[in-house]
Formats: structure tokens, C-alpha cells, sequence
């Protein structure tokens, strides 16, 4: 079978799940099976399909389990915006077709995706701009403390985050394939540690101040640990050399230490996270009511959930009961609705998606192919880290999305052009085969 | 470069099952200390989303019904209100606040809703409750509080040969609506049918008398000497208006309340015996009425530091104790009892509030059967207590209740509260009818009077409640 009829069988449980989704959270509202569902599911395998027959004539050879795999992931996200609130899914049906659009236009646009290295610097300047625009004043605004989006009144919203880590990785993609043989043998070992040249190895400590500042500047930790890990994860593959990577952890850990202690509105943040039933932190604004309404919704779900539609999101009165239950919490709403086997099973379809892309790494023949790769999947792996560790408080909460699954256009739009680069590389990797 | 890879993704795996392990850490392990934190508001939620079975009257008045509330809730009204709320309280789920039946039917009212039945709520219908029907009757209710007219006190009847409770009303109360948070003068959720601590006066010497014969010590005709004043327990008793009556039968002393006469008796019977006749009619006991445990309080004697004596203790007044004094404290439910008890030929029916449990679909699902509390006198004492207080109605500081064709055994009592001198008292009237074959007892309490006597102030009240109450058919 070819890899492009694997993919169209793949497509097929995603609209199954799509529809059985959809008719759940409809027999919930209205005891009643309507037609309305099998509609949903039909227009979404409508766009599957036609995403599937471009991919058949653009990368006839890329990875066949990548789009099947996001497919599910949308899909199911899909569904479970639309059980939070219908207004929401049609608006992020709007930004998956918006998403499916980009991604055709990067493959189209970057047939040769090799040529992004020449622009290195332009991207990487691009991307720091985008990280800092939140703080402009007028355009950039903060939620829950986090100068996470910028409002372009009237006309849109974006998180540009999302957007700035592509960036990141195509440059620093391109500069460790310059570098890596230069970090590996100028390196001078001191006490049996090696320890990488000065010189090369200045743009690297850049992008450790890079992910402190984005720490300190707009207080968004989520971006900042996966920013840092993704060059982290992106050094190692280039150098093969554990001793960077803990010296990293080192150095990043005692950011984080400083920051945390010092940082009054991060300290709050750890504070939370430490003691989210502490009844005073509680009750205080912005304390712990959002993590510890996490952990009770989780412990409401249990092993097997609550079943679609059943969890208690708002209170009597109107107001929330678990926060922002579409972006930051929409796992903790899994959880208490699919239970544990639920949301382990999110998970481990996100693991599946990430080990397309490691095998995809494998499979080039290039460095800057491989690291692309590489970057993309772990920056990808490291966000659904951040987000449901913050959600099970494995780490501090910080506001990252669930790709795929969360509601928001930039997300969507984001990880879309993510896939789009990663069926590049795979299509390049097995045409050279 | 594919070992480092493979390690990478080797770590990205570990990082992952740390997820799943914290997932199932607050999915599982953590799971039920989660779910009673008193921080989590949800096991409250799911009690919202209970449709509660209604809370009836005897006679079908609707007193508690669920209505459709936001979000696939329900809320509770009181169509009612002031009329019903200390018997019927209120349910406010999102609080977790609960009281009166709402709070001790609860299980009734939500239905049962097992463990096992949560598991498959998703393919069952919404959960519903079932009804209630209590023994209240709307119209005695409405006599009591068109009879109290404002003044704060408490009335209480009961059907003695079953422990019904027909009326319990008291001012000042509150609308269940609307329950308020902290007491006023004129809202509060206090009950005093069943919290007050009233001062039973004369009223006690129901006890006394009952005592006093039933242990044979005396008859009704036995003669005591009624001069004033006497000395208890190493203090001077004086009578009212410290008069002198002479050599007088126990039943005279009765009708006029002879206090000095009353004092001696329980002196005389001694504080074991009266504190068995005291535990016999429910006193030293929370009264079990079906009703929440922390609105009821215990009567007792209350020692001046206002730490309760235990039953028999010696440091007690006994004598006064008789006469309703030395510290005794009751509420109007316990003197309900105490006329119940003398109508119903001596035996005590134990108080209850609750009739019947109904389910949608109209089945009974539960009747309750009256049960016997004691057995706190022989018949004949009974039948001679009675004709005793026949006589405070016919002739003796009772007469205000007479109901013509219908004879009415009572006993009226008039607690001076306060600094001594002062005129202040707390009326009191504990009567049943009719006296040959009893179907009301009552007890009303009122909590304070400028002069006022228990015949004068109370007894009046009583009357009236009374012939709704028998007219009603009792």
C-alpha cells in the first residue's frame, strides 16, 4: 500500500470520531440524535479529504501518519470546544479551514523548504519582534498576568508566541548545522567536563537570556521553558554531548530559581502551584482557584469520566467554575469527561504525532533537515508538556495552548504551518530514499 | 545524529508518563480527598442538578417545590414562606446550607442516588426526588400565627395519640425564600418550637402532679399545707401575692397553682423519683422529633453559670424545680409532650413531622408508623391528672380556653423573668382537647409579658388554635 492510501485510511477514524463525537454532545443536550452531527462529520471529512489529495499531489512520499494523527487531534478538539460553547467551534472550524489554507501555502511556497536558511537572521529578528509586541503599548495586552496576545482592534487577536517558535527553530536549526562541528571540537574539557567555545556558542547563550527575558518581560513561563528546552533538545542532536545539555539545565535552573524567588508575580505563580488548597491563596485574585479547580475536576472524572457534556464548567451564579475550560483547562475538561483512559489517550497520540517527526529526523539526509525536525517535534512535544503539566501540576501553570485541541486561531494557524514543514522534510527524506 | 535522537525521544516519553502519573495521581489515588475537600463546590453542584421532591401539608398545600434554575439546575421556593418556615426550613445546595425538614428529610427528597446509579446517570433520566408529606395542617398553622399576632412566642400542637405535629409556628421567623444570615429582632431561623429556652412556670406542675400520684405518694385529694411562706432547700417560697391557703387537696392547689403546695410535693416525692418522671417525658433527651440534631434542644435544669446539671444532681433545687423554677429551661415541643402524654391515658407517642414519602409515580414508598417514646404513667393517673386540669380550665386560672361544649384539660403558667420586682413574665398555656377523648395537645410559649398571666396572655392563644384545630377534625 502507498504511503498516501495509508494516510486516506487514517482519515477515516478521524471522522468516525468526529461524528460519534459530535452525536454524544448532542444526545447530552438534547436527548436526541440529530442530523446536524452527521453534517459536521461529513464537512470535516469533506476537508480531510481534500487536504489529503493535495498532500497526494505535492508530497506524494511524506509521513502517511502525520495529517491522520492531526486530523484526530482537530477533530476531537473540535468536539470538545463544541461541548464547551457551539459559538467557539464554529469560529475554530473557521480557523482550522484558515489553517488547512496556510498550510497549503507553505507547502506551495516552500517546495524547497532549504532556501528558509538563507533568511536566518531576517526570521529570527522577525520572531524577537513578535515576542516583544504584546509589551508594545496599544496593541499588546496581558491575561492573567502574561503579556501573551496582541488585539489589533477590530481586526484580529494572535498569540504570537505560537508563530515566534517556528521561527526559532528554522534559525537555529541553520545555525547549529554551521556550528555543531566547531561547539564539538574547539570545546576544552575542564574537570573532565566539556566544556563548548566561547565564541560559537555566544548565539546559544542569546537564546538562554532570550528565554529569561521572555520570562521576566512578559511573565510567559510556558514560552520560556519551551523555547529553552526546544534549543536545548536541538543542541544535543547537533552535538551528541550530554554536558552541554547539563550545563543548560544548570544554568536554566538557576534562572528559574532567581526569577521564581525574586520575581514577586512569579513567586505567586510557584506559591500556587505549591499550595493550591491553601483556602487563602484560594480565595485571593488570580490564586490558586483556576489549579486546584484543575485538580477537582480531574478527581470528578476518575478513571473512566464523566461522559461528554457532564462536566460542571460555571457555577449557579454564572461564573466560572474551572477558567478559561477552552484553552488552558480544555484538559483538565477531558479529563473529567473522558477520565484518566481518556486523556491518556491524548496524550499518547500526541506521542505518536512526535515520533512521526523524530522518525522523520532519522530519516534525513541533512543537518539542518534533522534539526529542524527535531526542533519542530520537541517544541511541539514540550508545549503539550507545558500546558497539561500545568494543568496536573507536574510545573507551574502557564498559559500555553493544547495544539490542536485548544480553541484559538494562532494556535491552530501555527501548528498547521508546523505539519506543513514537517511533511516537507519527511517528503524530502523519503524521496532521497 | 539518530542515537541522539532516539535518547530524545526516549526522554520526551519519560516526560509524558510523568503526566499520566500525575494525571492519575488526582484521577485515582488523590481522588476522593479531592472530591470532600471543602474547597470543591461540585458534589454541591450535582446535589443542583437533583430535581428535589416537594414538601407537602397534611392536606396537599404545596410548602416546598423545585423550580427550574441557570444552567440544568434546580432551585428551591417556598410558596409559603413565613407561614411554614421553622417546620419546613430551607435548602440552599449551593451553599451546602440546609435546615427544618429540608435538611432531615434530605435523603427522601433527593431520591436515592447510590453510587452505582451515578455510574450509569448518563443513560438515565435526570435525577428526581420524591415528595414529602408532613402532618402540618395549613389552618392550624394560620390560627397560631394570626393568634400570636406579632408578639414573639411559640405555639405547638400535636395529635397525642399519634405524636403528629399539627402546628409549629413561632414569631419571630423568617421567609424560607429568603433565609437571613445573622438573627434580628424580626428575621431570624432560630425555632423556638424546638431551640427555645423557655421558662415552663406553673405549667411543670403537670409533671409534679403526675409524680407525685403515679408513685402513690398522693392522690389528687390528699391534703398539703398551702401557707406562705415555706422554706426550700434553706430559701423562703412564697405563694402569689404571698397568700396563705391553708390545709388544701393537691387538685385545689392544681387549679389556683398553689406554689408553696407544689414546692413541698416535689421536696417530698424527692429529686430520683422526679427526675425519672422528668426522663420519662422526654426531659434531659433531645426531643426525637424527626428533625435536624442541631435544632433541638434538650430541656433541662440549668445551673446559675448556665452549665446544664446533670440529671439527679443533688446541687439541683428540687422544690423549685416542681414548681417550673431553679433553673428550668424547655422548649415549647417538650411541653407539647407533656400534655400529650397525660391525654393519651399516660403513654408518650413519640413526635414526628413527617407522614408519608411519595415517588413520581405516586407509590408510597415510606409511612410512618407512631411509635410509643414511654410509658411515663399508669392510666388512672393519667385519667386523675386529667380531671385536674379540667378543673384549672373550669374554675381555676385556666378559664380564658373555655370551648363551650368542649372540655379542655390546661395548665397555665407564669414565669417572672428578669431582676426581682420587675413585672416581667413569660406567659405560658399547655392544655389538650376534648379532655374525655384528647385529639390536640398544644403548648403555647410566649417569650415575654409586661404583667401579663399564662391565662390572661397565653391561654387565649391556645383557645383559638384549638377550635380550628378540632373544628378541622382535629
Amino acid at each position: 500500500m502507498t504511503a498516501r492510501n495509508r494516510e486516506l485510511l487514517g482519515l477515516i477514524p478521524a471522522s468516525l470520531l468526529v461524528t460519534a463525537g459530535f452525536a454524544g454532545v448532542f444526545i447530552q443536550r438534547s436527548n436526541a440524535l440529530s442530523n446536524v452531527s452527521l453534517t459536521y462529520g461529513a464537512v470535516f471529512l469533506g476537508l480531510c479529504i481534500a487536504a489529503h489529495i493535495f498532500i497526494r499531489i505535492t508530497l506524494p512520499r511524506a509521513d502517511p501518519y502525520m495529517f491522520p494523527l492531526v486530523a484526530v487531534l482537530a477533530s476531537f478538539g473540535l468536539v470538545m470546544v463544541y461541548r464547551i460553547d457551539s459559538t467557539l467551534a464554529r469560529q475554530q472550524a473557521q480557523w482550522f479551514v484558515l489553517g488547512l489554507v496556510l498550510f497549503a501555502a507553505t507547502i506551495l511556497l516552500f517546495r524547497d523548504y532549504r532556501k528558509l536558511e538563507r533568511y536566518r537572521y531576517v526570521i529570527v529578528l522577525i520572531s524577537l519582534g513578535l515576542l516583544v509586541l504584546p509589551r508594545l503599548p496599544g496593541i499588546g495586552y496581558a491575561a492573567n498576568g502574561a503579556y501573551l496576545g496582541v488585539r489589533i482592534p477590530g481586526l484580529f487577536v494572535f498569540q504570537p508566541a505560537e508563530f515566534a517558535k517556528i521561527g526559532l527553530v528554522i534559525f537555529l536549526a541553520s545555525y547549529l548545522r554551521d556550528t555543531r562541528q566547531v561547539l564539538v571540537q574547539g570545546g576544552r574539557r575542564f574537570l573532565g567536563i566539556t566544556f563548548p567555545p566561547i565564541k560559537q556558542f555566544g548565539p546559544v547563550v542569546i537564546i538562554w537570556g532570550l528565554a529569561m527575558a521572555t520570562l521576566v518581560v512578559l511573565s510567559d513561563t510556558g514560552s520560556s521553558i519551551m523555547f529553552y528546552g526546544g534549543l536545548l533538545a536541538m543542541l544535543y542532536v547537533a552535538t551528541n554531548r550530554v554536558s552541554f545539555v547539563v550545563i543548560g539545565l544548570i544554568a536554566a535552573g538557576i534562572g528559574f530559581w532567581y526569577l521564581g524567588t525574586h520575581i514577586p508575580h512569579i513567586h505567586a505563580r510557584v506559591e500556587t502551584w505549591l499550595h493550591p488548597l491553601n483556602p487563602h491563596l484560594y480565595h485571593q485574585p488570580l490564586g490558586s482557584y483556576q489549579v486546584a479547580n484543575a485538580m477537582f475536576a480531574q478527581a470528578a472524572g476518575g478513571m473512566f469520566g464523566q461522559g461528554f457534556g457532564q462536566a460542571a464548567l460555571t457555577l449557579p451564579s454564572g461564573g466560572p467554575l474551572l477558567p478559561a475550560p477552552q484553552t488552558d483547562m480544555i484538559y483538565a475538561v477531558i479529563t473529567d469527561e473522558l477520565g484518566l483512559f481518556g486523556a491518556a489517550a491524548v496524550l499518547i497520540t500526541y506521542l505518536l504525532l512526535v515520533a512521526r517527526g523524530f522518525k522523520t529526523a532519522m530519516l534525513a539526509r541533512d543537518s539542518f533537515s534533522t534539526l529542524l525536525a527535531v526542533g519542530l517535534s520537541s517544541m511541539f512535544a514540550l508545549q503539550v508538556f507545558v500546558i497539561v503539566g500545568g494543568v496536573t501540576r507536574v510545573i507551574p501553570l502557564t498559559g500555553v495552548t493544547l495544539p490542536f485541541i485548544s480553541y484559538g486561531g494562532s494556535s491552530i494557524i501555527a501548528n498547521m504551518v508546523l505539519l506543513a514543514l514537517l511533511l516537507l522534510v519527511s517528503d524530502r527524506a523519503r524521496r532521497q530514499e | 545524529m539518530n542515537q541522539p535522537i532516539a535518547r530524545l525521544f526516549g526522554v520526551i516519553i519519560l516526560l509524558f508518563a510523568l503526566l499520566i502519573v500525575f494525571t492519575s495521581r488526582w484521577t485515582v489515588f488523590e481522588a476522593s480527598s479531592l472530591n470532600n475537600n471543602t474547597l470543591n463546590v461540585r458534589t454541591l453542584l450535582d446535589e443542583l442538578k437533583i430535581k428535589r421532591g416537594r414538601i407537602l401539608a397534611a392536606d396537599g398545600t404545596v410548602l416546598a417545590k423545585s423550580v427550574p434554575a441557570a444552567g440544568n439546575t434546580w432551585g428551591r421556593t417556598y410558596p409559603q414562606g413565613r407561614l411554614f418556615a421553622q417546620p419546613v426550613g430551607f435548602s440552599i445546595a449551593a451553599k451546602g446550607e440546609a435546615a427544618g425538614l429540608e435538611q432531615s428529610d434530605g435523603p427522601d427528597l433527593r431520591g436515592v442516588q447510590t453510587g452505582l446509579s451515578s455510574i450509569f446517570g448518563q443513560l438515565s433520566p435526570r435525577p428526581v426526588g420524591d415528595d414529602v408529606y408532613t402532618t402540618l395542617d395549613p389552618k392550624g398553622q394560620r390560627a397560631a400565627q394570626q393568634a400570636l399576632a406579632g408578639q414573639a412566642g411559640s405555639v405547638v400542637a400535636l395529635d397525642p395519640t399519634t405524636g403528629a405535629v399539627k402546628v409549629m409556628y413561632a414569631n419571630p421567623g423568617y421567609d424560607d425564600n429568603d433565609p437571613p444570615t445573622t438573627s434580628s429582632a424580626t428575621n431570624t431561623t432560630f425555632n423556638r418550637v424546638t431551640q427555645g429556652a423557655y421558662a415552663p412556670g406553673s405549667t411543670f406542675k403537670i409533671v409534679t402532679a403526675t409524680a407525685a400520684i403515679d408513685s402513690g405518694l398522693y392522690t389528687p385529694d390528699s391534703l398539703i399545707n398551702g401557707n406562705s411562706p415555706v422554706t426550700i432547700s434553706g430559701v423562703p417560697l412564697s405563694n402569689d401575692g404571698d397568700k396563705s391557703w391553708g390545709l388544701q387537696t393537691l387538685t385545689t392547689a392544681m387549679t389556683y397553682s398553689i406554689n408553696t403546695i407544689f414546692a413541698q410535693v416535689a421536696e417530698h416525692v424527692g429529686r430520683p423519683t422526679m427526675t425519672e418522671y422528668m426522663k420519662r417525658f422526654g426531659f434531659y433527651a433531645k426531643p426525637p422529633l424527626d428533625f435536624p440534631p442541631f435544632e433541638l434542644n434538650t430541656s433541662k435544669p440549668v445551673a446559675p453559670s448556665g452549665r446544664p446539671y446533670p440529671p439527679g444532681s443533688p446541687n439541683e433545687d428540687i422544690g423549685r424545680i416542681g414548681i417550673g423554677e431553679g433553673g428550668l429551661q424547655v422548649t415549647p415541643l417538650q411541653m407539647a409532650m407533656v400534655a400529650a402524654a397525660v391525654a393519651n391515658g399516660g403513654t408518650l407517642m413519640t413526635p414526628h413531622l413527617t407522614d408519608r414519602v411519595v415517588d413520581q409515580d405516586g407509590r408510597t414508598v415510606k409511612t410512618i408508623q407512631p411509635s410509643v417514646y414511654s410509658h411515663v404513667m399508669k392510666p388512672s393517673t393519667a385519667a386523675a391528672v386529667t380531671k385536674m386540669m379540667e378543673k384549672v380550665v373550669e374554675e381555676g386560672t385556666g378559664t380564658a380556653v373555655q370551648l363551650g361544649g368542649i372540655s379542655v384539660a390546661g395548665k397555665t403558667g407564669t414565669a417572672q423573668i428578669g431582676a426581682n420586682g420587675s413585672n416581667l413574665t413569660q406567659p405560658a398555656f399547655v392544655a389538650f382537647a376534648p379532655a374525655d377523648h384528647p385529639k390536640i395537645a398544644i403548648a403555647v410559649m410566649i417569650d415575654l409579658s409586661h404583667g401579663g398571666f399564662g391565662g390572661s396572655v397565653a391561654a387565649p392563644i391556645a383557645k383559638q388554635v384549638l377550635q380550628v384545630l378540632l373544628a378541622d377534625g382535629g
